[in-house]
């Protein structure tokens, strides 16, 4: 599998990421090889293999519904780099 | 004289002895950083202000509860794991400044038995990573040789356990990161089966492989510690409602009959000729202690590095698609809007290993491509627990190294990732099935340790315990590491 950096900059755009051209270009290199790796496990006839999402999968318990003190609002915000009116500031959604 | 080396058993005595205080040993700990950590470089912050009052307060309950081993005794958390009001960054630029305002379950429970938190320790970002060299912040250096990798991603742990700066100290491991750093530090590290201990509170990597653990000096200090932490929590939905076994109780010196597995695809190529001699070493011993060896197969075996390196990153992207610059951590300034400030902050946050596993992930999840990477990599995962579990029906536990290579020099590790994600082959398939697993040290070799793992079926840290703690009263290294550092025998 090789990845162009068109590739990388696809992916890079669903993963939030700002990348320079150096690091795409390394990054499209790096990630092809894991890739390649990787396509060994297109050897191995998986088609009736149930897939295996985690651990314990299914004996997991479900907690009891019953409402419990949240957070106060202040500690919540505490973390925030910026915070106004009790709530998280951002920068502009849309422009203009 | 305090020796954090001699173990639990020794400062638990000498507590109630009263020939130390919990105050002592916040200050010889302190001390002992002061010394060396400016060498090592394990910790990312220590506090002693909060320690020293600690102190204070569990002192009284040093003497009224016996059977609590932990009182009075100080751990360090590695950076990945909350603390309330103590600064947790993962070792990452994205997380600095951040102060949780909650305790992880699994300290939480150390705080219950009286323990007495010292400092967060260094890991490589967001525990991605196998040498501690992937942190933000610093590379820590390995006790037995400071010009070597401590190993990682819990190198801090690892590192100031070995030191003597802190008798004990928890890490986390998703593809080996307790166990590789304890061989490379010459110290015992135990990867509980998942969801053995609560995560609640561990910043999640990968949230189906990911475990909290002990860092210890001797086995039994890891029983000790395990049976503080473990057992079911509400708050981590992944936590086993199963029983907790007696752990220390189940130390029983004795391997007679016990049904010891050996994999010929982890003695095989690949695996260093000095490791592989070792381990053999400690085998040909466990065997002359009573115990049966019995050859078997993991078939699938060859598989889990890619299986792991699809799997983990896939879950990774997901779960650090979190830091965003808008709750907590860092924000990156002059952004003109929320996704450019989205895509800054993530940029200028995140290391270049954190990235990398991020686009992996995201590439592997992405339309197109989920079935062809993710889901076969999911269903790769369900033929490797099988393995596992076959190999069970034959053995009650296995032995392998737990690192194919010795320890490395700082900076020595290779540019291309697949040759770096290879060294976790010995660690790795045991996340993927999600089974216990212990690293006890058999050997020095060219002055580094070597560690031997020892993977038990479900829920079973008792017997892997069992058999540790039974080599580790036989193994060699014991003498070995009273040459290094003298006067820490067990």
């Amino acid at each position: 599998m090789k990845l162009t950096q068109n590739d990388v900059d696809h992916v890079a755009k669903l993963a939030r990421l700002d990348l320079t051209q150096e690091e795409e270009e390394k990054l499209a290199v790096e990630l092809s090889s894991i890739l390649d790796y990787a396509a060994t496990l297109q050897e191995v006839d998986l088609d009736e293999v149930q897939p295996m999402h985690g651990v314990h999968v299914g004996q997991t318990m479900m907690r009891i519904d019953v409402c419990k003190p949240s957070l106060p609002q202040e500690v919540v915000l505490h973390n925030a780099p910026e915070a106004e009116e009790d709530q998280f500031k951002v920068p502009p959604i849309w422009e203009g | 004289m305090i020796d954090f080396r001699k173990g639990l058993r020794a400062l638990q005595k000498a507590l109630q002895q009263g020939e130390v205080t919990p105050q002592d040993l916040v200050l010889h700990s302190l001390t002992t950083i002061e010394e060396q950590d400016s060498v090592i470089q394990a910790f990312l912050r220590t506090e002693s202000h909060v320690a020293k009052q600690r102190a204070q307060v569990v002192t009284s309950t040093v003497t009224t509860r016996e059977d609590n081993v932990l009182a009075g005794i100080p751990y360090a958390l590695k950076d990945n794991m909350c603390y309330e009001g103590v600064e947790t960054t993962c070792a990452s630029k994205i997380l600095a400044g951040y102060i949780p305002p909650h305790t992880a379950t699994a300290a939480h429970r150390l705080d219950h038995a009286g323990g007495i938190l010292i400092g967060k320790v260094n890991l490589d970002e967001f525990a991605m990573g196998s040498t501690t060299e992937n942190s933000a912040y610093f590379s820590t250096h390995n006790p037995w040789h400071p010009d070597y990798v401590p190993g990682g991603s819990s190198g801090g742990s690892a590192a100031a356990v070995a030191a003597g700066m802190v008798p004990y100290a928890l890490g986390s491991d998703t593809g080996g990161s307790i166990r590789q750093p304890a061989s490379f530090c010459g110290v015992v590290g135990l990867k509980p089966t998942y969801g053995r201990v609560s995560r609640f509170g561990l910043v999640s990597y990968a949230s189906s492989l990911d475990q909290i653990g002990p860092i210890t000096n001797s086995v039994e200090d890891a029983a000790i510690v395990l049976s503080a932490i473990a057992g079911f929590d509400e708050r981590d939905a992944t936590c086993a409602n199963v029983p907790v076994d007696d752990y220390v109780g189940a130390l029983t010196g004795d391997v007679k009959g016990l049904r010891i597995g050996v994999a010929a695809e982890l003695m095989g190529e690949g695996i260093d000729e000095r490791v592989r001699n070792a381990v053999q070493k400690a085998i040909d011993l466990l065997q002359s202690l009573g115990a049966t060896v019995v050859p078997i197969h993991l078939p699938h075996l060859s598989y889990a590095i890619a299986t792991y390196y699809l799997i983990a990153p896939a879950e990774a992207s997901s779960n650090l698609a979190r830091f965003d610059g808008v709750r907590y951590g860092y924000r990156a300034p002059q952004a003109d809007n929320l996704l450019s400030m989205y895509s800054k902050t993530r940029s200028a946050g995140f290391g270049d290993e954190v990235k990398r596993r991020i686009l992996l992930g995201t590439y592997a999840l992405s339309s197109g491509y989920y079935d062809a990477y993710y889901k076969r990599a999911q269903q790769m995962r369900t033929l490797i627990a099988q393995d596992f579990q076959q190999a069970y029906e034959h053995v009650d536990v296995i032995v392998a190294p737990t690192s194919p290579v010795l320890p490395f020099r700082l900076g020595e590790a290779s540019d291309d990732p697949v040759t770096n994600y290879l060294i976790d082959i010995c660690t790795i398939p045991v996340n993927l099935a999600g089974l216990p697993a212990i690293s006890v040290p058999c050997d020095v070799v060219e002055g580094l340790p070597v560690g031997l793992q020892i993977i038990g079926n479900m829920f079973d840290e008792a017997t892997i315990l069992r058999v540790a703690d039974t080599y580790e009263k036989h193994s060699p290294f014991a003498a070995l590491r009273e040459a290094k550092w003298g006067g820490a025998a067990q």
